[in-house]
């Protein structure tokens, strides 16, 4: 368990909701959701989901925390909006659920083989290398991501494309050396390093 | 009409050779035709588009976003920040509420931004290039720039979901909005009656890391598109346009299916319509050709 873990688990005991409205992104909402269903309903990916967002909302109310935090379900969610455009409580469920996903790898719960957790993190160490999205680099990254026999399987399947996408000018083999980036890196890295620092402290001091 | 300008914020995918640099192009020639001025925001950065959460917290995805605003503020005084990407308009217009919506966020931002020399006041409005083509220009000023009306094609107009939730255009309905419709009648196209699937989830950034499940949604989309007598799908979206054509090989070999349908943008629509050829309206960058608009264009 990590040391974040522990500290949350002694902290907030039973109080699994009291511990979401502290720390998870918009989490102060979950305590709004009058159990519709028709963020479920509307959402893409909602036959993949283990618990749907009404259903996880309800399980944290009454304290899962486990199984709500280890789950895979709020890492199904495509950023469709369809849940909040419709939710008649007005709940910012695509928010949260990022939020949880976010506060679930933050405290090491999140399933480690979980494809979409791999690369949403794969997608922000890219970006903030240079502080723009080198797609190739990404790309390259993705195939790996399940290890290197695998990745080479996986390159070789979308080998056509990318020389499609190549062909039609919107893939360079070139981006693998240096590509675009931001010319003030060392402002943008000392922003993203403050904007850190200062979030790290909001938790603590909620958890002090 | 007068030249009107704008700070605009193109994002990762409209450089050069990402993927969505033939929407670039297009919005160049588009732009030209309607003089309209981007004035680029000096030294932009990524917003993180929605997949970035996993790996940065609320603060710091919210300081990229607010990085661009404070050097938008700073170069572009006075204009509205105008972005092509829904996930690039998505990201700014949502930090800019969230930060006139909570004192202590914004101060918050503005302590990071410090770090780096900035500050945000977050004072410009942040749209997308369809509502400037919509509440600016209007139908009726659009359509009087056509030269070639884009006569005898069927369009299935794919709103997608990210310039239409949770913001969307004003006076449209999420769940039917007729904008790219009407766009394409004023164009001198037909548009595909009845669309079902024009504000269906094509997996976006999951196409990457659950390709089967988002490859399902895609295939309902196209579908839906060819059983409306469509020709072409055009959308406003850099993912969806990707998503929507890339995959379509990959689709046909699963479902057994014989998918060809080309996948343009509104902009690309519009350069056509305008008399610019083919490569300024960027169709050399489309993986399955639209063959009807290069016709269009070689005339």
């Amino acid at each position: 368990m990590s040391n974040m873990n522990q500290a949350m688990v002694e902290k907030y005991r039973n109080d699994f909701l009291k511990e979401v409205k502290a720390n998870v992104e918009e989490g102060d909402w979950v305590q709004m959701c009058m159990q519709c269903g028709v963020c479920s309903g509307s959402c893409p990916f909602g036959p993949y989901w283990d618990h749907p967002p009404q259903e996880l909302f309800m399980m944290i109310r009454a304290g899962k925390r486990e199984e709500v935090l280890s789950s895979n379900s709020m890492w199904m969610c495509t950023s469709c909006y369809n849940c909040i455009a419709r939710c008649p409580r007005e709940l910012p469920i695509t928010h949260i659920m990022h939020g949880l996903a976010h506060y679930a790898d933050r405290l090491g719960l999140a399933p480690k083989e979980q494809p979409t957790r791999k690369f949403a993190n794969r997608f922000w160490d890219n970006l903030v290398k240079k502080g723009r999205v080198n797609e190739l680099k990404l790309g390259v990254s993705l195939y790996f991501m399940n290890g290197f026999i695998e990745g080479i399987k996986t390159a070789m399947a979308a080998a056509p494309l990318g020389m499609g996408m190549m062909k039609a000018k919107r893939l360079s083999p070139m981006e693998y050396f240096g590509g675009h980036g931001v010319k003030d890196s060392k402002g943008l890295d000392a922003i993203l390093k403050k904007a850190r620092q200062i979030e790290d402290e909001k938790i603590a001091k909620y958890n002090s | 009409m007068s030249k009107k300008e704008y700070s605009f914020y193109p994002g990762c995918s409209s450089q050069k050779a990402a993927s969505a640099s033939n929407y670039q192009t297009s919005v160049n020639s588009m732009c030209d035709v309607l003089d309209i001025q981007l004035n680029e925001i000096p030294d932009w950065n990524c917003c993180s588009a929605s997949i970035g959460y996993a790996g940065g917290g609320e603060l710091p995805r919210l300081a990229l976003s607010a990085r661009n605003m404070a050097l938008s503020e700073q170069a572009h005084a006075g204009q509205d920040i105008v972005a092509t990407c829904a996930a690039c308009w998505l990201a700014t217009r949502e930090t800019k509420e969230r930060l006139l919506h909570d004192e202590a966020l914004m101060k918050e931002t503005n302590e990071a931004l410090a770090a780096g020399g900035l500050k945000v006041e977050a004072n410009q409005d942040i749209r997308h290039m369809v509502e400037v083509l919509i509440e600016d220009f209007g139908y009726d000023e659009l359509g009087k720039h056509v030269q070639k009306p884009l006569e005898g094609i069927k369009i299935a107009g794919y709103v997608g979901c990210q310039t239409n939730r949770p913001f969307g255009i004003a006076g449209e309905s999420f769940e039917n909005p007729k904008y790219l419709d009407k766009l394409v009648e004023t164009l001198g196209a037909e548009p595909v009656e009845n669309y079902d699937k024009k504000v269906s989830c094509c997996g976006g950034a999951l196409a990457f890391s659950e390709p089967e499940k988002s490859q399902a949604l895609i295939k309902d989309i196209i579908e839906s598109a060819y059983d409306g007598g469509a020709e072409m799908i055009v959308t406003p979206c850099p993912v969806c346009q990707l998503n929507v054509e890339a995959y379509q090989d990959n689709i046909n070999a699963k479902y057994k299916t014989k998918f060809s349908m080309p996948v343009v943008y509104y902009s690309q629509l519009m350069s056509v319509a305008y008399g610019k050829s083919g490569k300024e309206a960027g169709l050399d960058g489309q993986l399955i050709a639209a063959k009807k608009l290069e016709d269009i264009a070689g005339k």
